[in-house]
């Protein structure tokens, strides 16, 4: 039952002023970071306040302006795009948080310009997860491009422009080229723009080669949802500050890749006209492609946000393979893994992040004796492993089980087992990542010690103190302790909450099920 | 079509159009007399200026959304031939006016800084153009038309042969004019057939355009008009294969001079306008034909100005390139290919303005156009970097930017024709990306070249034109809607005479 409210525009339009506001006080860098902090929480509360409506089965519409004949930009909000924009809203209250501990305590600079652009890339987030039509869509996805480009060559280095232009000739590339022939083609056999609940292609409008070719095109056009072969700007974005990469692995851009894949099946081309034209198939063996060959990569990497990379490729592909099992538990399996991998994930980028931080490491065989010395922060990184690798008790358990069930409940033993062979090594890369830290004792020679091996206070110090030089001295030891502070509470809390959604996965549940009413 | 016609006297009680002729051709003889420098320059700015909020206020006066002529004028002239001073605006038309007279503001607020070469002359000639341009886009006479069309060429060779940056402005303007002068007489040719074919069909001559559509022309004689209209506005517009003059002019002309040929479709609205609606039957059976070149427009542009390390040359491609999607999009002869294509002319003329104007500004600040004497912009001049970016993208066409609706509309229109037309659209929105991003990070972007060059970033008056041209860009971009409608009542009058 659609209802007319402004709630999607609030969530909109609370980063976009939120935007606006870190612009004006460029000059105050506490209020600046404070507005940033409250746009999160109003566009939290915002989005939150549609949940009730959309549990009791309803869509909330917003109309904004007509912008061709017969199209609108406007806003439509449901199960799928709640639980897209819920994820994103909530992991940008923490990422802000870490943002202002991590940034400062480096000392980044241009710190106004990646809080707007951060601000920014929620609008485009909220625009894309509430778009009702395939022209809003389209629109925010290749705004959000533009946004998270500015993001990624926040570090104005030859890197990371090189970063960059990967980043752009993959993402415009893409979409350009085979998302936008497909949008129209759509709009040439269905007559409409809009988004259906049962999809809005059917067999009788056109043949099935026609719609295969057309499906195809949306999934290649969806770079960002980094499917081999169009998986390499990830790795390489790696270039950019963490928030930043928490940002693109885990609020906004892979999780719209990943959405924009559901959004495709579910309501363009819905689940039986899937079943009708065996797409179900195609989409699962690229999918599992794509985990085993990025499985494999991950194993063999030392660099810790490099094996982050791979290991997200392969778990988006996790999403869009339980989408194509077209069965109804690795479905669940694959939306609920949406929000189950954003918090795990960020969860590690957040631990990555601090430990960076304090001991300038970034590399698995220097991990040796960091869980002694970082012991809340390891354990964060744990539970996020725990549940990447899909171990109880924690959520990332209950999405493979889901999975696992759903490839065999509908007889695809072959997806089984790639589960079962990515599971295991990403149970090996990551455990390895644990046990180095816990158990491995720090080699003693001398060389490593000179500067890793001071206390991790003593480090913020240094940085804090290198950030703000005409503060006094004694006040630099409590800000580099906020500081780390700052870092290490959203990591546990994502911890938290990776565990609070394994044992009580209730509320997630039934709002999965309400996208597959 | 039964066109209706809304008389100026009735709407604004003056003439409204002859007075937007006529205000910059007398500020033209005017600034001849001026010997002040200063004095000219505020002179040509009042004098712009004034026309753009006339041509502007004309705009919202205009009633949208329906097919009549409106502001209309006629004054006999000669009787016996047929032709008369006949001049009006419709959905098809009404938007290039202002548009002109932006273009030409534009234009003489850059030629403050940039022409020091007797500036009073360079502007008189300048709103000479821009009174015959405006001419074209009101003229619904077709000898009055011609008139102005070939009367252009007079300002715009000494434009270009006295203002001209490159060493051989010389040649160019006399490519230029030759070029022109091989397209218009076969296009005078096609005028004068419609005219006699008028006297035989109804007895006595006339090149009124309403008249024109009144009659019928035979099947085998709408082949040799086509032919002979085509010809001549595909020369100008400038179409596949006949687009060799548009590097010429870029490279030696004066930078403004090429912003009002680039930015100022005439030769696509030409299409649009007379072609279309007065040889119907043959533009149905030649579409196929108009829209190969416009696919191979695209392409070739696309790929042309992929390789090119000068900023002017690569603009010139470009807009080739982009003139093909035009008149691809006019060809699919539908509602939403023509409405998408006089929206993707309205945002080129924003477009090629902007960008040329920075260019003229770089070219300022570096004395030359090469890609090796740019490099690092981004960190010296970041403002003028910006706006180069931001109309970069509505130049590539992408959402939330000017270009996107009318492409969008155009590829809407060629997919509905054959997927291939959209196919190519596609690819050139593809190149065209691939193109200017890959040149802004070689020029704005990367290490700045070693011996110190320092390039001043905009100055105050260069951030308020750019600005405006932004701020237009983003305005057309969110809210189409407005623009599409004014078009709407037109080019569904224009598209029901085709079927």
């Amino acid at each position: 039952m659609p209802i007319e409210s402004i709630q999607p525009l609030l969530a909109f339009l609370a980063s976009l002023a939120g935007a606006a506001l870190i612009v004006a006080f460029r000059d105050r860098p506490n209020l600046r970071e404070a507005c940033s902090l409250a746009a999160s929480v109003l566009q939290f509360v915002a989005v939150l306040s549609m949940l009730p409506a959309v549990l009791a089965g309803q869509t909330l519409h917003h109309t904004l302006f007509s912008f061709l004949p017969q199209v609108a930009i406007a806003f439509r909000v449901d199960a799928l795009g709640l639980l897209f924009a819920a994820t994103a809203s909530s992991l940008w209250i923490l990422t802000t948080i870490y943002s202002i501990g991590y940034m400062r305590a480096l000392g980044e600079q241009r710190q106004t310009r990646f809080y707007a652009f951060m601000a920014l890339a929620l609008s485009a987030t909220m625009g894309l997860a509430f778009a009702a039509n395939l022209v809003t869509f389209y629109i925010f996805y290749e705004a959000l491009t533009f946004i998270t480009y500015a993001l990624v060559t926040h570090h104005a280095t030859d890197e990371a422009a090189a970063a960059g232009r990967k980043y752009l000739a993959y993402h415009l590339g893409t979409s350009i080229a085979f998302m936008l022939p497909a949008i129209i083609w759509t709009y040439t056999i269905s007559g409409t723009f809009a988004f259906q609940p049962d999809g809005v292609l059917s067999i009788a409008t056109a043949g099935t080669t026609t719609l295969t070719i057309i499906y195809l095109l949306f999934l290649g056009g969806i770079g960002k949802a980094a499917i081999i072969p169009f998986h390499a700007w990830l790795p390489t974005a790696m270039v950019a500050p963490v928030p930043v990469s928490a940002l693109l692995h885990a609020v906004a851009v892979v999780n719209a890749g990943v959405f924009c894949a559901f959004r495709v099946i579910l309501n363009v081309f819905g689940e039986d006209l899937m079943r009708d034209l065996h797409l179900g198939t195609p989409t699962v063996a690229i999918a599992s492609v794509t985990i085993l060959l990025a499985s494999f990569y991950a194993f063999r990497l030392d660099n810790l946000k490099a094996l982050l990379a791979y290991s997200t490729i392969a778990q988006l592909s996790y999403m869009i393979m339980g989408a194509g099992l077209l069965h109804p538990r690795g479905m669940t399996g694959g939306v609920m893994h949406l929000a189950v991998h954003s918090f795990s994930k960020i969860t590690l980028f957040f631990c990555v992040g601090s430990i960076y931080l304090a001991l300038r490491k970034t590399k698995i065989s220097e991990m040796h004796g960091v869980g002694p010395r970082l012991p809340w922060t390891m354990a964060a990184f744990l539970i996020g492993a725990l549940s990447i690798v899909g171990l109880p008790p924690t959520a990332g358990f209950l999405t493979k089980w889901y999975l696992a069930t759903g490839a065999l409940d509908s007889g695809q033993l072959p997806v089984f087992f790639v589960l079962l062979v990515s599971t295991l090594l990403s149970a090996v890369y990551y455990l390895r990542i644990v046990a180095t830290a816990f158990f491995v004792a720090p080699e003693p020679h001398g060389e490593e010690h000179r500067e890793e091996d001071r206390p991790s206070v003593e480090k913020l110090l240094e940085s804090a103190e290198e950030a703000a030089e005409d503060a006094s001295a004694g006040a630099d030891s409590v800000r580099a302790r906020r500081l780390g502070a700052l870092t290490l509470v959203p990591a546990v809390v994502t911890a938290a909450i990776v565990l609070a959604l394994g044992i009580f996965p209730g509320l997630l549940l039934r709002l999965v099920a309400q996208v597959f009413r | 079509m039964n066109l209706h016609e809304i008389q100026a006297a009735d709407q604004v009680g003056f003439p409204i159009l002859t007075v937007l002729i006529l205000l910059p051709a007398l500020t033209a003889i005017v600034l001849t007399l001026i010997e002040d420098e200063r004095r000219a320059r505020q002179t040509a700015v009042a004098a712009a200026g004034a026309e753009l909020i006339l041509a502007v206020s004309m705009a919202g006066i205009f009633t949208p959304g329906v097919s009549d002529i409106q502001f209309a004028e006629r004054i006999a002239w000669i009787e016996t031939a047929g032709v008369g001073y006949h001049v009006g605006v419709d959905g098809i038309s009404v938007l290039f006016v202002p548009l002109t007279a932006l273009v030409t503001l534009t234009i003489v607020l850059f030629s403050w800084t940039s022409v020091t070469f007797r500036p009073a002359s360079y502007l008189a000639a300048l709103l000479a153009l821009e009174s015959l341009t405006i001419g074209i886009f009101v003229s619904l006479d077709l000898v009055l038309f011609f008139l102005f069309w070939e009367l252009i060429l007079v300002p715009s060779y000494f434009l270009l042969r006295l203002w001209g940056i490159g060493p051989e402005r010389q040649s160019a303007s006399v490519t230029y004019v030759m070029y022109m002068l091989t397209g218009s007489a076969p296009l005078l040719l096609g005028i004068v057939m419609l005219g006699v074919n008028h006297h035989s069909a109804a007895g006595a001559y006339s090149f009124d355009f309403l008249d024109l559509t009144t009659v019928p022309v035979p099947r085998a004689m709408q082949t040799l008009i086509f032919g002979l209209l085509a010809f001549g506005f595909a020369v100008k517009a400038p179409l596949f294969p006949f687009h060799t003059w548009v590097p010429a002019v870029l490279m030696q002309g004066p930078i403004g001079v090429g912003m009002f040929l680039m930015g100022l479709k005439v030769g696509v609205y030409g299409f649009i306008r007379f072609v279309l609606p007065l040889v119907p039957d043959a533009v149905m059976e030649w579409s196929w034909l108009m829209s190969g070149l416009g696919v191979t427009a695209i392409l070739y542009g696309g790929f042309i100005a992929l390789v090119q390390v000068n900023l002017r040359r690569l603009l010139a491609f470009a807009a080739v390139s982009h003139a093909g999607l035009a008149m691809m999009g006019v060809f699919t002869l539908g509602v939403q290919g023509i409405q998408g294509s006089l929206l993707l002319m309205f945002n080129l003329g924003i477009v090629s303005t902007g960008l040329l104007l920075l260019t003229g500004l770089l070219h300022a600040r570096t004395g030359s156009s090469e890609l090796s004497a740019f490099g690092g912009i981004a960190s010296q001049a970041p403002l003028l970097a910006t706006f180069f970016f931001i109309i970069g993208l509505a130049a590539i066409g992408l959402p939330g930017t000017s270009g996107f609706p009318g492409e969008f509309l155009i590829l809407l229109g060629a997919f509905g024709v054959h997927w291939a037309l959209a196919g190519a659209g596609v690819a050139g929105v593809v190149l065209s990306a691939a193109y200017f991003l890959s040149y802004y990070e070689g020029a704005f972007l990367g290490p700045a070249p070693r011996h110190g060059r320092y390039i001043p970033d905009l100055r105050r008056h260069e951030i308020a034109i750019a600005a405006g041209l932004t701020l237009l860009i983003f305005w057309i971009g969110l809210f189409p809607g407005p623009f599409l409608h004014i078009t709407s009542g037109s080019v569904l009058a224009l598209v029901q005479r085709l079927n």
